[in-house]
C-alpha cells in the first residue's frame, strides 16, 4: 500500500506532506508492527500490566524506532552503499540501537527514577525488541524512501507500538478483577486479547490505498 | 578490500557511537555536588551526586546498617528524608509499612541523591566509624567455631556498649565478585579499646565464614565498620537469664566482662545450650567468671550428650533446662542470643512461666 502511494501514480501525486502524513497512517495503523507482525512481544506482554509504565515503556520505543530509523537510513544511504557494505546492514543497525537505547537509559534515570524501576530489565531489553531492528529493515523495503519518510515511517511505527501497549494495558487494567479461567491468567488472556486487537486493525488496511 | 573498508567503517561507527555515549553520560549523570543536610544540620555533608545516599553518607563518613550490601534486600539501611527525595520506588515498597511511608522513611540503598537532601538518621548512627584493623590471632573454640582477634590501628579507639555488633567486610575472593558485610557481636572486653574479639561459627558455604576459616591469616588486615545494634544490659535491679549457644556466646562474654568490671551484683545465670561436649566452647572463661562473680552461674546443657562425654551435667533442650530452674520469671529479665528458631521457642518458653514479653531482650541472627 506504502509503496503505491510513494509512486507517483496518478501524475499529480500526493503532495510532499500528504505523504508523509499517509505514511505515518499505514506504520501506525494499518502496518502496525505489533499487531499486523507481531514483533516486540516479549516487552508488549510482561510490561502491558500497567498503564503508567506502558506509556513510559512506549514513548521510549517511540523515541528509538525514531532515531534509529532516521540514523540507519543515513547510514545505510551514505555510508553502506557507497562502499558497498550492505551486508553490515544488521551488525550495524543492531550497534546503532544498543547505543541509543543506552541513552534512552541515562535519560530516564535522570529524569523518571520511578520509571526507570518500574520499568526494570525491560529498558536495556529495547536494545533486542525486535520490532526496532524491524523497523529498520523493513524501512529498506520501501524503496522510494528518503529521509524525512524513514524518520516518519519510523515515528509512526513507534507511535503504533506505544498505542498497541497502551490499548492492552487498559483492557488488562480493566479486566484484572475478572474471573479468568487459572490456566489463561496472565500472558494466556493478553495473547488472545491481542489477537482480537490484531483482527480489529485488519480493518484499517482497506483504508489506505 | 572490502573486508578493510566493512572493518574500517564498522569501527568507525562504534567510536563514534561511544563517544556520543560518553558524552551523553559526562552530560547527563553529572548532578554537581549535592549537600546533604543531616538532622536539621546537625552534621552536613557535601557530596558528588549521582550515587546512592547509602553510599554517599558512607563516604561522608556516616555509616547506616545494611546487611546485604545495598541489593535492597535486607531492609535495614531505613533513613528518614524529608527533602529532595523521589517518589518511593517499587524496589522500596516491600519494605516500608503505610506508617513509614508517612513519616518519610525510605531505603537510603535505593535512593540515589540527584540534588540537596535533608535526612534524618538516629544519633547513635554519628558514633558509627569504619576502621582499618589487623588480624591478630584466629583460635579454634572447638571443632566449627573460632575466635577471631582483630587489632584496631595504632592510636585508634572505638567505644561500644556491651551486646553491640560490627559489621565486617568480607573483601572480593572467588565466593563473591564485591565485598560483603557480615554482622558479628563483639565479645571482648568493653575496658580494652583497642582490640575486638568475635566468635565466628563455620556457615558450610557461607561467604564471610568460608574467607574467615579458609583464607584469612593473622597479620591478614581486614576492615570492618560499626557499633551497631540495641542489644544491651537494662539498669534495673531484676535477675538475669542469658540463653545461648555455639557462637552465640559472644556478646555474654562482653557483658559479663562488663558486668566484672562495674561491680554489678544482680543474678546472673547463663543456660548454655549444646548438643555434646564438643560444641561446648569458653569453659575455662566461664569458670573464670564464676569464681569473679559470686552472683554469676554457668549452666551447660547437652540434648545429645555422647557415652564418651561423660557427661555429668544437664541434660536436655537448654529451654526445658531453665524451666527445670526458675520456676517464677515473672520478675526477672532474659537476654537471648541465636537462631531464630531458637529465639521463639526460648520467648515461647520464657512467656508461658510468666515473663512479660517486655523483659525478654534478643539478637536473632
Amino acid at each position: 500500500m506504502i509503496l503505491a502511494m510513494t509512486e507517483p501514480i496518478a501524475q499529480s501525486g500526493p503532495g510532499f506532506f500528504t505523504n508523509l502524513l499517509i505514511i505515518f497512517l499505514a506504520a501506525a495503523f494499518t502496518e502496525n508492527i505489533l499487531l499486523t507482525r507481531f514483533l516486540g512481544m516479549c516487552s508488549f506482554l510482561a510490561i502491558s500490566r500497567q498503564m503508567k509504565t506502558s506509556v513510559g515503556l512506549g514513548f521510549a520505543v517511540v523515541f528509538v524506532t525514531t532515531f534509529t530509523a532516521a540514523i540507519n537510513w543515513l547510514l545505510h544511504t551514505y555510508v553502506m552503499v557507497p562502499l558497498g557494505i550492505q551486508f553490515l546492514e544488521y551488525i550495524v543497525f543492531i550497534v546503532v540501537i544498543a547505543a541509543f537505547v543506552q541513552l534512552v537509559e541515562m535519560v530516564i534515570e535522570r529524569y523518571s527514577p520511578a520509571l526507570y524501576f518500574s520499568l526494570g530489565i525491560f529498558l536495556p531489553l529495547i536494545t533486542v525488541n525486535c520490532a526496532i531492528l524491524g523497523v529498520s529493515l523493513f524501512m529498506l523495503n520501501k524503496q522510494n524512501f528518503g529521509f524525512w519518510e524513514s524518520l516518519v515511517f519510523g515515528f509512526g511505527s513507534g507511535i503504533g507500538w506505544l498505542l498497541a501497549i497502551v490499548l492492552m494495558a487498559g483492557i488488562r487494567e480493566q479486566i484484572k478483577e475478572d474471573k479468568i479461567p487459572p490456566g489463561l491468567r496472565g500472558s494466556g488472556i493478553t495473547l488472545i486479547v491481542t489477537g482480537i486487537i490484531a483482527l480489529a486493525f485488519v480493518a484499517f488496511s482497506g483504508m489506505i490505498k | 578490500m572490502t573486508f578493510w573498508i566493512a572493518v574500517g567503517s564498522l569501527c568507525a561507527i562504534c567510536g563514534i557511537l561511544a563517544l556520543l555515549l560518553v558524552i551523553a553520560d559526562g552530560y547527563l549523570n553529572n548532578y554537581g555536588i549535592c549537600k546533604l543536610t543531616i538532622n536539621k544540620g546537625s552534621k552536613e555533608a557535601e557530596v558528588e551526586g549521582g550515587s546512592t545516599l547509602l553510599s554517599s553518607l558512607n563516604s561522608a563518613g556516616l555509616f547506616i546498617p545494611s546487611a546485604c550490601g545495598g541489593q535492597g534486600s535486607c531492609g535495614l539501611c531505613k533513613v528518614k528524608v524529608h527533602a529532595g527525595a523521589p517518589p518511593v520506588l517499587p524496589t522500596e515498597e516491600p519494605h516500608l509499612s503505610k506508617e513509614e511511608r508517612e513519616s518519610n522513611v525510605r531505603l537510603s540503598c535505593q535512593l540515589k541523591v540527584h540534588n540537596d537532601m535533608e535526612i534524618e538518621v538516629p544519633e547513635e548512627l554519628f558514633s558509627i566509624k569504619e576502621y582499618k584493623g589487623t588480624v591478630e590471632s584466629l583460635t579454634d573454640l572447638n571443632h566449627d567455631i573460632k575466635l577471631l582477634r582483630i587489632a584496631l590501628p595504632e592510636g585508634e579507639e572505638i567505644d561500644f556498649i556491651p551486646g553491640q555488633y560490627i559489621q565486617i567486610e568480607t573483601p572480593a575472593y572467588k565466593k563473591t565478585p564485591e565485598p560483603v558485610y557480615r554482622a558479628y557481636s563483639i565479645a571482648s572486653d568493653p575496658r580494652d579499646k583497642t582490640h575486638l574479639d568475635f566468635c565466628i561459627r563455620l556457615v558450610p558455604g557461607g561467604i564471610c565464614t568460608t574467607y574467615v576459616f579458609e583464607h584469612m591469616e593473622a597479620g591478614n588486615p581486614i576492615r570492618f565498620n560499626g557499633p551497631y545494634g540495641d542489644f544491651h544490659l537494662t539498669d534495673t535491679d531484676k535477675d538475669m537469664i542469658f540463653i545461648a549457644g555455639g557462637s552465640g556466646m559472644a556478646p555474654f562474654l562482653c557483658m559479663l566482662a562488663h558486668i566484672k568490671n562495674e561491680g554489678i551484683t544482680r543474678n546472673v545465670t547463663y543456660f548454655f545450650g549444646a548438643r555434646s561436649r564438643r560444641d561446648l566452647i569458653c569453659l575455662d572463661k566461664m569458670a573464670a567468671f564464676e569464681k569473679a562473680l559470686p552472683n554469676f552461674k554457668f549452666v551447660p546443657c547437652l540434648s545429645e550428650a555422647l557415652p564418651e562425654d561423660n557427661w555429668e551435667g544437664e541434660t536436655g533442650l537448654v529451654t526445658d533446662v531453665m524451666s527445670r530452674h526458675c520456676p517464677d520469671l515473672s520478675n526477672m529479665e532474659a537476654y537471648l542470643c541465636g537462631s531464630p528458631g531458637m529465639i521463639d521457642a526460648s520467648v515461647a518458653a520464657l512467656t508461658s512461666k510468666g515473663m512479660p514479653i517486655e523483659n525478654i531482650a534478643y539478637d536473632k541472627f
